[in-house]
This record gives structure tokens, sequence and C-alpha cells, in this order.
């Protein structure tokens, strides 16, 4: 297992010895100027304490050809540097990508401060930012050369410590799709990130043993989103759970009951972190499991969906 | 010239301020012979292409000047006169804040506080890069109020910027009055210098002063400040110094004893 912030730093620094154009700008993240800022020193700055500077910096490195990666935890990106992310980055669509650590609640017994259960909603309402959660380390990889192709800004979504792989040796990463990593037709669960993906793969364990076929899509990108993947589920299976470590507010819930709505009604039940701030101190599991973001939650939802299956026979046709 | 120049920069801002939006009149006139000295005696521009490799860059953080800014890159050539007629009208490029869609304009400001954070990434990679564009970013005093500003100033100094030059057009009003306590203007010399900037002092509204101010390049690898004292609503005496002259949208009369002040 690899921790998410190796994978992305080992990804970048690769990807920088072919690219002259990549640069790392630190926020006094620790660790990045003795790798990065070691190999590859003139494209290596340390803005300091100073989130909101670093964006816009960026932007202006960004409009003089350079392609900047931004570090920096998830809520200092998404609200602290909110403004600057919006106008000066993804309001001239200009190619920074921002790596924010600490997502959801990763940050664990850090608390609400360094937590981020937000930053989604904040993310995706921003237009030409590309919104990215990577589930497991070989995706993240994959993901941060997606990224540095890009003509326009781009947020990747990293938790803090290693969770093992969910996908297959050798499976690829493919920007705006979801993965299907199980196949079933009674439900789909429908996750994003490493904690969720982990575990909707352990309801399906859950719900075979109840008979209950269900299909697991891991959502890697919430913007642009993937709307066939969502449709064909709602069309081939009785109903969707959402699960992801974010609130359930304007999240992969949010933009799964958006697509629903829109293009094809279907039960949905959401699982994330309630409308409400982390008032728990632990480890990134026991507040998972505090809120209720866990795999027997999961597959409880999609029983109950299933249970509340209106019988085929009473629906007009 | 320059002083001709800047009195035609000052009737374009009354007539865009006498259209149905009116404008930001005073920080637009207080900061006209800045901008016209930058965009005729100092910066390194070719109208005729915008993004010229060579050019130097210019960000007004400020960016409610707007106005002010229009009517110098029209002067100079970056797009017609007759266009800033249509200023904040339906279907013009000229809105209340600079967009990149007006030739010229290096990036978007409006929101204040930006500005210095994008010169100090515009001058960063051009220092790294070798070029040697330097980069002039033009700053209200009440704007100082932002922190990010400071970040700004931080950065800039101790990454050794010097193509880096600040204006701060020091007019000494915001919407609601004097900006002397809040932004601490008789410690401003002294905070910018504290942050490790190369500081000047000048008569904003002398253009051969400021031209010899800001064509000077610090050599001791400081960012340098140029803290230039100006009146807000310059030339026009019922405007000048008051806070009502923040945003106007001038009546015919008005518009007709504006123009007859200016001469």
């Amino acid at each position: 297992m690899t921790a998410p912030r190796d994978a992305y730093r080992a990804a970048l620094a690769e990807l920088a010895a072919r690219d002259e154009r990549i640069w790392c700008c630190d926020s006094d993240m620790g660790g990045l100027e003795d790798g990065f800022g070691r190999q590859f020193p003139r494209r290596y700055v340390d803005l300091g304490i100073a989130e909101a500077n670093m964006m816009s910096v960026a932007a202006g490195l960004a409009a003089s050809g350079k392609i900047p990666f931004v570090n920096t935890m998830a809520s200092f990106a998404c609200l602290r540097a909110g403004e600057q992310v919006k106008i000066d980055i993804a309001y001239n669509a200009l190619p920074v990508h921002i790596a924010a650590s600490h997502a959801g609640l990763s940050g664990g017994h850090f608390g609400p401060t360094h937590q981020s259960l937000e930053d989604i909603a904040v993310m995706r309402a921003l237009p030409n930012m590309t919104v990215i959660v990577p589930s497991d380390a070989a995706m993240i990889a994959q993901a941060v050369a997606v990224q540095a192709g890009l003509p326009g800004p781009s947020y990747l979504r990293l938790g803090r410590k290693a969770t093992p792989d969910v996908h297959p040796p050798g499976a690829r990463f493919v920007l705006g799709r979801a993965a299907r990593l199980r196949a079933g037709t009674d439900v789909t669960l429908v996750a994003c990130g490493p904690h969720p993906v982990l575990a909707a793969l352990a309801a399906h364990e859950q719900l075979v043993a109840s008979g209950v076929s269900a299909r697991v899509l891991d959502v890697s990108t919430l913007k642009p989103f993937d709307v066939e993947s969502i449709v064909d589920a709602s069309i081939e299976t009785g109903g969707l759970v959402t699960v992801e470590e974010h609130s359930v507010i304007g999240g992969l819930g949010s933009a799964v009951a958006e697509v629903l709505a829109e293009h094809a009604p279907a039960r949905l039940r959401r699982i994330g972190m309630p409308d409400r701030f982390c008032a728990q101190v632990g480890t990134p599991e026991h507040l998972l499991d505090t809120y209720g973001i866990t795999g027997k939650a999961v597959a409880e939802a999609a029983l109950e969906l299933l249970a509340d299956r209106p019988s085929e026979e009473l629906i007009p046709s | 010239m320059t002083t001709a120049l800047a009195s035609r920069v000052r009737r374009h801002i009354v007539e865009m301020a006498a259209g149905p939006e009116g404008a930001h009149v005073g920080g637009a006139l207080s900061a006209a012979d800045i901008l016209t000295v930058l965009y005729f005696d100092v910066m390194r521009v070719r109208p005729e292409q915008p993004d010229w490799p060579d050019r130097d860059y210019f960000l007004l953080s400020k960016g409610h000047a707007a106005v002010g800014l229009y009517a110098v890159l029209a002067e100079r050539g970056f797009f017609p006169v007759g266009e800033l007629g249509g200023y904040a009208q339906a279907g013009s490029r000229l809105g209340g804040h600079p967009t990149r869609a007006v030739p010229g304009v290096e990036l978007p400001t409006g929101s204040l506080g930006h500005g210095l954070s994008l010169g100090v990434g515009l001058a960063l990679a051009a220092q790294r890069d070798g070029r040697d564009n330097r980069t002039f970013v033009l700053l209200g005093d009440g704007e100082l109020q932002e922190g990010s500003v400071w970040e700004a100033a931080g950065s800039a100094a101790f990454l050794g910027l010097d193509t880096l030059t600040a204006i701060v057009d020091r007019n000494g009003l915001q919407i609601s009055g004097s900006t002397a306590r809040r932004t601490g203007l008789d410690l401003l010399a002294t905070r910018w210098a504290g942050f490790g900037w190369d500081v000047s002092e000048v008569d904003g509204h002398d253009p051969s002063a400021l031209a010899d101010v800001l064509a000077e390049r610090p050599a001791d690898g400081k960012p340098r400040v140029v803290l230039a004292d100006t009146v807000k609503g310059k030339g026009i005496p019922f405007l000048e110094n008051r806070k009502k002259g923040h945003y106007v949208t001038f009546t015919p009369q008005a518009r007709q004893r504006a123009l007859a002040a200016l001469g």
C-alpha cells in the first residue's frame, strides 16, 4: 500500500522529468522541498503558509505557459483560497492543478479545521474545473498524468493514509468514466474515494450473502460527470445507493440525484457525512464508523431500497 | 505630450461615466496620470500584438478603475477609441471591471487583493526563464486592507523579484471615507520597507517624476513599490477629495461642467 501523498509525488516527479513546463508550488507542506525541490529547483517554489497568494501566483505562472501543481490541504484549497481559485484559476481556465490532501475525514483527530467535507461541492460548482477523486494509489498515479495534459484547471482530492488497492492490477483511469468494479442487476452502489469504494465493495459481499446482486461503480471523476453510467444503472438496476466521504449536500450523492431527476428517475439513498460538523476525536476509520459511512450502512440502505421496491404488478402500464 | 494625453484620458472617463451605468470615476481620475505614463513612457508594449512575448506586464489590481485603463489602452491603440462609447452596455467588451476580452488586459481583476499575487506569478516565471519583462501592478490604498496583498508582498520579497513594481494610488479615500487609519497611511512606507521592498514616494500627478521613478529598476534584488500621492477625482474640482466622487453617473449638466473643468 502506498500513501496518497507518496503516489502523487512520485507521479508528479516522473512527469516533471519529461515535461519542462511542470512546476510544483508548495505551501509549507513538508517533504516537497527535499523531493521535487531538489530534483527540479528552478520549477519549485515554496510560497509559505499563504494559500490564497499561492493560488494566484500559480495562475500567473500558468498564464506564462507553466503547468503548476499547487499543494495544500483540501480545506484551505476550497474555502480559504476559494476566491483565488474561482477568479484567478477557474475563470481564466488556466491549467493550474490543485493537489488537495487531508480530504474528507482523513484528517482524523486533527478535527474540523483540517477535515474537508464540502470541497467537492465547491469545486464542482466552478466552471472549467475538473474534479478527480481517485480511489487508490494506482488511480492517483494515472490521474496526475491526465491532469498534466488538461487545457484547464483541475482538483485532485487526496486522503492522508494508505488504503488497499480497489482496482485490479493494470486497471486504467479514464477521465469522466466511472469504473464498474462489480457487476450486478438488483441495485447499484455508487462510490468515490478510497474508504467509500471499500465500503461499497464490503457491502457488495454482504449483499451477495443475502442473495442480492449489487453493481459497484467507482466514480473517480466528479466533473465531468459520467451521466451515462448512472442512467444505465437507473434503468438496469432497481435503485442506487451513493457513498462518499463528503457532506451529503453537494457531492457525489447530489450529482447522482441531479442525473436521476433529469434523465432517469430511480430510488436513491445517500450515505455520507450528515449535515453537521464532526464532533468526535478519533481515527478516520472511527469517524467514518461514527457517522455511518460504512459497508454495513451501505448494505442496509440497499436492502431497504429493495424492500421498498414497488411491486411490478402495482405499477400501471 | 503626456499631460495632453492624460487630459484626453480624463475626458474619456467623464464620457463613460455619463453613460447609463456611471463609473468608478474618482479612482480612475486619481490613477489617470500613472496609467498614462506607464503606457506611453515606461512600459514595453506592442498594441498591435498584445501578447508580444517581450512585453511588460500590467495588472490593474484596483480593477474598479477600469474606465481609466480602457481610456489609456484605447489612446495607446489597443482598440479603437470609438469603442469607449459602448462602455457597460450590452454587447460591449468593456465592463465595470476589466476582463481578458479587452485587448491589452493581461488577467481580469476586480476582486481586490488579487493583482499583486498574479504579478508575483508573472514575475517569477520571467525570473526563472531568464526573461527581463517587467511587471507593474497598480493597487489602491484602500485595497491594502486586504490581507492577501501582504501575503504577496512577503513572497515577492523573499523570491527577490526585482522586475516587479507595485504602484499604490494613494488617493486617501475609500467609499466610506478616509483610508488614513484603516490602511495606516502614515506607516505605509515603513510597512513596505519592513516587508523587504524598495520604497519610493512620488507625486502621482507629476508625469515626469512618475516617468523617472517608474523607469528606474532597483539594483539590489528587491521588488519595488512606488507610493504615488494622488487626489481622488483629480481634475474635476467638484469631485476632488470627495467621498461622493467614488462612483458617479454624470447627468448631462454635470458632464458639461466636468468637461469644462478639464479644459
